[in-house]
């Protein structure tokens, strides 16, 4: 559970965020052009059509960039710090912004594999998609 | 067709970057300045026929139209320009546009914020803020969607500082760039500041020492590398190339310029080196007939010391991963081989909130003008200067020049 903005949700956007609930991260997909916009919206921005459907992705990707943030960008995450907010690019192409967790921020590195879990938002019925970096098989650390 | 020579800017105002406005509100900046720049060109408000403002807090619509009548204009052409840091930059091309297209003859550039002191919030009883209070201040709760408030403030990209600090960790991971490197753009930076009375840290030297030893806000950029928030207000005249001869000051011809927007949230910029501020840059260079290579100054929009690298390398001045070992080897002051943001940048004159970035263009222009006083860049003939919004979200590059 953490303290965060709250995101303001619509009637399209309602998938990912009951995707998310269930702890399953969806992004749309182009049914003519096959491109995957985020965040999700009503034209396909590649090619503009009008058919988007939900699919499911596999939680995987890379670190594109991030940052150790040591005062609150908003004063909610004021007992969160430090907060490491990321980019992080998905194996199925879109990128992200998100927070890295369950992690040492000196053992952060661009382009270091992640994963997605799942966290409940504080006085919310809502649960927002974050990632930790992928422990390696044998690994003993807790990543 | 081709903006270059249309117009230029023969006159200006600017206001001193404060760090509070007293009870003066925006529309009192924005007209003052109007006022103030329209003596400097030497000209009368009847004279004013086009007008370009930008969003301003307590109206929510109706900027022209107020701004207009408080000021006594009655323009030909009117509008907003919402592209952030890039907007007062984006003003100058767009009143040469109207100019060229006969849509008005003397143009109104006005740029202003004010800044009052917040009150404290009420102290909770809890370490932390309620959580029921959830929407970040800078963005209103609204009916409508706001990508921005649903997919980016819920990890704290909100403000600037998380949002350039990533722009810092991806480049030092493509190329090589040092913090020092990035804290001697802030100290040359200041050495300008310290020649400019205007200034906000005009009487405060700095060494690369105190900005590594300063407090590191969002990993890897420290306090000094951030522009501290202050108020203030600046205005340009743009008139047309035929009314230039009766102006009172020497004109700052525009001989090119170019735009470029390229997303809304970082997640989805373009990479490093492709982004934006290339594309604006080319365009600028390409109409105004001149290369980097002949620009005697650079004013380059610097929310941040990395901002200003990489407008450095994308808008060509160095080649792409050269830019930390580009102002390593070059003195920037105004006296320098390279005089970058002679003014002292937004990071040492101030970030006047929306004249903030204009004050890369006033600086431009009254550099070409002559008028840089003990700073003035000597033998200047063709200077450039480069707005930017959002988190590398909308650029504007404009070239100006002595001649026409
Ligand atoms: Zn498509």
């Amino acid at each position: 559970m953490s303290a965060r903005p709250i995101p303001p949700t619509s009637e399209l956007t309602e998938p990912y965020w009951d995707a998310a609930r269930r702890g399953e991260l969806v992004v749309q997909r182009c049914e003519r052009c096959g491109q995957r916009p985020f965040p999700p919206r009503a034209h396909c921005p590649g090619c503009g059509g009008p058919s988007l459907s939900w699919a499911p992705v596999s939680g995987r990707g890379t670190v594109h960039s991030y940052t150790v943030a040591h005062r609150p960008p908003h004063p909610v995450f004021a007992a969160q710090l430090p907060l490491v907010v990321a980019i992080v690019e998905l194996e199925e192409g879109p990128r992200m912004v998100t927070n890295l967790v369950d992690c040492d921020p000196a053992d952060l590195e661009v382009g270091m594999a992640v994963e997605a879990r799942f966290e409940p938002i504080d006085d919310a019925d809502m649960v927002l998609p974050v990632f930790t970096p992928t422990r390696r098989p044998g690994s003993t650390g807790t990543a | 067709m081709s903006l270059r020579g249309t117009a230029a800017v023969i006159g200006l105002a600017e206001r001193a970057p404060q760090r509070y406005t007293g009870n003066e509100t925006n529309l009192d900046l924005l007209s003052g300045v109007a006022v103030e720049a329209m003596a400097d060109a030497g000209i009368d408000r009847a004279e004013v026929d086009g007008l370009l403002v930008h969003p301003i807090g307590g109206l929510p619509g109706f900027v022209p139209a107020t701004v207009a009548e408080f000021v006594g204009l009655r323009p030909r052409f009117a509008e907003v320009v919402d592209l952030g840091g890039a907007t007062g930059a984006g003003m100058v091309w767009r009143a040469a546009a109207a100019i060229g297209a006969g849509m008005c003859t003397t143009c109104l550039c006005l740029t202003g914020t004010r800044r009052r002191r917040r009150r404290a919030s009420p102290r909770t009883s809890g370490a932390e803020p309620s959580s029921t209070v959830h929407q970040p201040r800078s963005n209103p709760p609204t009916r409508d969607r706001s990508p921005h408030a649903e997919f980016d403030a819920p990890y704290g990209l909100i403000g600037a500082n998380v949002g350039y600090a990533l722009l810092a960790t991806r480049y030092a991971h493509e190329y090589e760039l040092s913090d020092a490197q990035r804290a001697k753009v802030a100290v040359d930076q200041r050495r300008n500041a310290n020649a400019n009375p205007a200034a906000i840290f005009h009487d405060q030297p700095l060494t690369i020492d105190d900005v590594l030893g300063s407090e590191v806000i969002c990993e890897p950029l420290h306090m000094l590398e951030i522009v501290m928030p202050a108020a203030g207000a600046a205005a340009l005249v743009v008139t047309a190339a035929d009314r230039v001869v009766d102006a009172a000051q020497p004109p700052a011809w525009l001989l090119g310029a170019g735009e470029a927007v390229t997303h809304s949230s970082l997640a989805q910029a373009p990479d490093l080196g492709e982004t934006g501020i290339g594309v604006a840059a080319r365009a600028a260079f390409s109409m105004a007939g001149v290369g980097p290579s002949e620009i005697g100054l650079a004013s380059l929009y610097d929310c941040y010391t990395i901002m200003v690298l990489l407008t450095l390398e994308e808008a060509g001045f160095c080649k792409a991963g050269e830019a930390g070992a580009f102002v390593e080897s070059h003195d920037l002051s105004y006296a320098g081989d390279f005089p970058l943001n002679s003014h002292g940048g937004q990071l040492s004159f101030g970030q006047a909130g929306m004249a903030g970035g204009m004050s890369h263009v006033t600086e431009a222009v009254r550099q070409i003008q002559g008028r840089g006083g003990e700073r003035q860049v000597q033998g200047l003939e063709v200077a450039y200067a480069h707005g930017n919004g959002g988190i590398i979200a909308e650029q504007v590059g404009l070239v100006f020049g002595a001649g026409r």
